[in-house]
């Protein structure tokens, strides 16, 4: 049946948005703009509205479709293949993390699960110390994010955690352990708990349904599945960009292409095809740091049985969180971690839990049951903790090398042990680690002998990330990809525009520290391009 | 060892079929592993009764290899090579340990093969399990004919 929801990218379309699909051209393209922007998601979204409503032309490419409300399903058959990289199974070079990012138009923000935090101050005061970057503080970035909070609705969610999360500030508060309520960005939201396969009321405040409309409104243009080759570069600066228009099933090239010509451009394709692109463009790196301090939050994550229905698939997915082992050590200590909990649906669980027959069959019988927790390790601070390096396949696709090393097997084992103990607090009659070798454990006593003795080891350990940053880092000094306003060194006219500025992780979820900067970012990049002050984003 | 003749698996496959970068094919020896892998992954979760359970095993399948034409064309070539190595009657009993054919393994071989790959000192077979794993259990879970069992009601109708 046809959703009643009425579809703002049906209405824009009907009122003469230019948006071109590549998978529909039976022509080669040849487009020009004061400024393209490369990537849809939070840094190119946030980027493609400030520069437009500054009167700049401005071309917006993105690899994944134009997808919106009338066709998020909430199927994971459905959604994971149109609206993830690599149909949400997108992994390190060996193999030992599964990365989830968007593909499709608003990228990982139409597929996020809303979590909204500022930078934390700590993580701004490392990259003062560390990096050169002294405009980075709390003050100087408080007014940009209250302006993308207000843009985006990002506020207190109202309505009470569902049993999921409950669970989580149960148990930690049976611990002792303090945990606080995650700010959400959505108006009019449901409860419905799909915010992973696209939000099928339009009430997720995404770049899809934000920023994007508003700069189609004010004569952008969208360039859908275009897949963006290579820079073309002349000395220092980028000539043009040619694209690689992809088929209606977005994988295979149709055989037609893009070249984009542009006075400034602004890559934003995310911590993984930013800096590819780049390398497939033997863009000049001065600073030999392109691609290299590629960070994950590698992602720890226990399930637990409980008496009563969690039903996890129910209400908004994550609204409770725990900053409490961020602080238990020196920042750049033992690797410290946040708590939060994650929607459980059928495919991403039953991909997760190990082991298979009938141990994993009986896992799933009891899905009703299962609460799921996530640790999220905060890597890039410690000396030995310094992330992966984007790298090419030999076709010229991304791969990220991330290494598992001793820091972050150390980290998982602290955060599977501190995660069994809160669940068992919690009153779970049993927990189920996500570890190849681990049984299920009947008590927090036989957990914590249990998870200690694991071996911690390459695939034996599921490790899963949503939050890819670095590998184009900013800094204030020569050992950056970037200087602290995005600009590219080594090319006048190319900034860089999302969380691969980052010079570490952040230690949260990074939404909101791409949206505020980048908003920062490119009212001075429309500043400098228009000759004027840049107009506030959704003020028109 | 193992990395080789996975390489020569793949290479094999390969020149038998089409050249680089072509969607994946599903074909032969390939499918009847497919075929044998399915039941061993899901058992517990498979219908009892023989026609339903065989029914349900095809269409398992065939939802794997959807969902692999769904993946980008250089992880559809892992895929392949991965497929091109069980494919082969040496690799099978070397390195999966199962002796007969694929359309005559036991399915506590198979299960055995599994767990043996699972743990494996060699990185590619242990990601070989888990491509099967995530492939088998994921298109299994996907489909909403499955989800009364694990008591999921599934999305709202009223907007899916």
């Amino acid at each position: 049946m046809s959703s009643p929801i009425p579809d703002p990218i049906q209405a824009g379309l009907a009122r003469g948005w230019k948006v071109i699909d590549g998978a529909a051209q039976e022509h080669d393209l040849a487009l020009a703009a004061d400024v393209v922007v490369v990537g849809s998601g939070a840094g190119g979204g946030v980027t493609a509205e400030i520069l437009a409503l500054a009167g700049l032309t401005v071309i917006l490419v993105e690899e994944g479709a134009l997808k919106s409300s009338r066709d998020f399903k909430m199927r994971e058959a459905e959604a994971y293949p149109a609206l993830y990289q690599e149909s949400a199974a997108r992994k390190t070079l060996d193999k030992g993390i599964n990365i989830l990012q968007g593909r499709t138009v608003g990228g990982s923000t139409t597929v996020n699960w809303t979590s909204s935090f500022r930078t934390p101050p700590e993580t701004l005061a490392f990259w003062r110390d560390h990096y050169a970057l002294g405009g980075y503080t709390p003050e100087a970035l408080a007014p940009w994010f209250a302006r993308m909070e207000g843009r985006l609705h990002i506020a207190d969610w109202p309505t009470p955690p569902n049993e999921n999360n409950e669970l989580l500030r149960r148990g930690a508060q049976k611990l002792g352990i303090p945990t606080g309520l995650i700010r959400r960005n959505v108006n009019g939201c449901w409860n419905l708990g799909y915010c992973g396969m696209g939000c099928p009321t339009n009430a997720k405040q995404s770049m899809l349904v934000s920023t994007i409309p508003s700069a189609l409104d004010h004569g952008a243009t969208l360039l859908t599945r275009a897949r963006a080759e290579r820079f073309l570069i002349d000395g220092e600066r980028v000539q043009a960009l040619d694209c690689t228009l992809l088929g209606a099933n977005g994988i295979e090239a149709s055989g037609r292409r893009a070249s984009l010509k542009a006075r400034h451009w602004v890559l934003a394709g995310g911590a993984i095809n930013s800096p590819a692109l780049l390398l497939r463009s033997n863009a000049p790196d001065p600073s030999g740091l392109l691609g290299k301090r590629t960070f994950l939050h590698p992602t720890l994550i226990s399930a637990a049985v409980f008496p009563q229905r969690v039903d996890g698939y129910a209400g908004a997915p994550q609204t409770v969180y725990s900053d409490h082992f961020l602080h238990t050590q020196p920042i750049d200590g033992p690797l410290g971690y946040k708590l939060e909990a994650p929607p459980l649906h059928p495919v991403l669980l039953a991909t997760t839990m190990a082991g298979f027959g009938s141990a994993h069959a009986e896992t799933m019988r009891q899905f009703p049951h299962l609460q799921g927790m996530l640790a999220l390790l905060r890597d890039g601070f410690h000396e030995d903790a310094r992330g992966g390096r984007v790298q090419l396949n030999a076709d010229g696709s991304p791969v990220l090398d991330y290494p598992l090393n001793d820091p972050v097997w150390d980290g998982a084992r602290r955060a599977l042990l501190t995660m069994a103990e809160i669940q068992f607090a919690a009153g779970a009659h049993s927990v189920q680690v996500a570890h190849e070798s681990a049984p299920r454990y009947a008590s927090w006593r036989a957990a914590r002998q249990g998870i200690a003795a694991l071996p911690y080891r390459l695939h034996a350990v599921r490790v899963a990330s949503a939050h890819v940053m670095g590998g184009c880092m900013m800094s204030g000094d020569a050992n950056g990809v970037t200087d602290p306003d995005g600009r590219y060194h080594g090319l006048r006219n190319l900034s860089v525009h999302d969380g691969s500025l980052f010079p570490t992780a952040i230690g949260a979820n990074p939404q909101l520290s791409i949206y505020g900067i980048v908003a920062r970012l490119a009212s001075s990049l429309a500043a400098a391009l228009s000759g004027q002050a840049a107009p506030a984003a959704g003020a028109a | 060892m193992a990395a080789l003749v996975l390489a020569a698996g793949g290479g094999l496959y390969r020149m038998t079929h089409t050249g680089q970068a072509q969607p994946f094919v599903l074909d032969g020896e390939a499918r009847a592993a497919l075929r044998a892998i399915v039941p061993a992954l899901l058992a517990g979760a498979l219908p009892a009764d023989p026609q339903q359970r065989a029914q349900a095993v095809a269409a398992t399948v065939e939802r794997v290899h959807q969902t692999i034409l769904g993946l980008p064309l250089a992880t559809q070539k892992e895929v392949q090579d991965l497929f091109g190595l069980l494919a082969l009657p040496p690799a099978r009993r070397l390195l999966a340990g199962v002796t007969p054919a694929w359309s005559e393994a036991r399915e506590d071989e198979v299960a055995a093969f599994l767990q043996d790959w699972r743990s494996h000192g060699l990185g590619l077979l242990r990601t070989a399990y888990q491509a099967l794993h995530d492939l088998v259990l994921g298109a299994w879970y996907s489909d909403p004919a499955h989800w009364a069992a694990i008591g999921y009601p599934g999305p709202p109708e009223a907007l899916s």
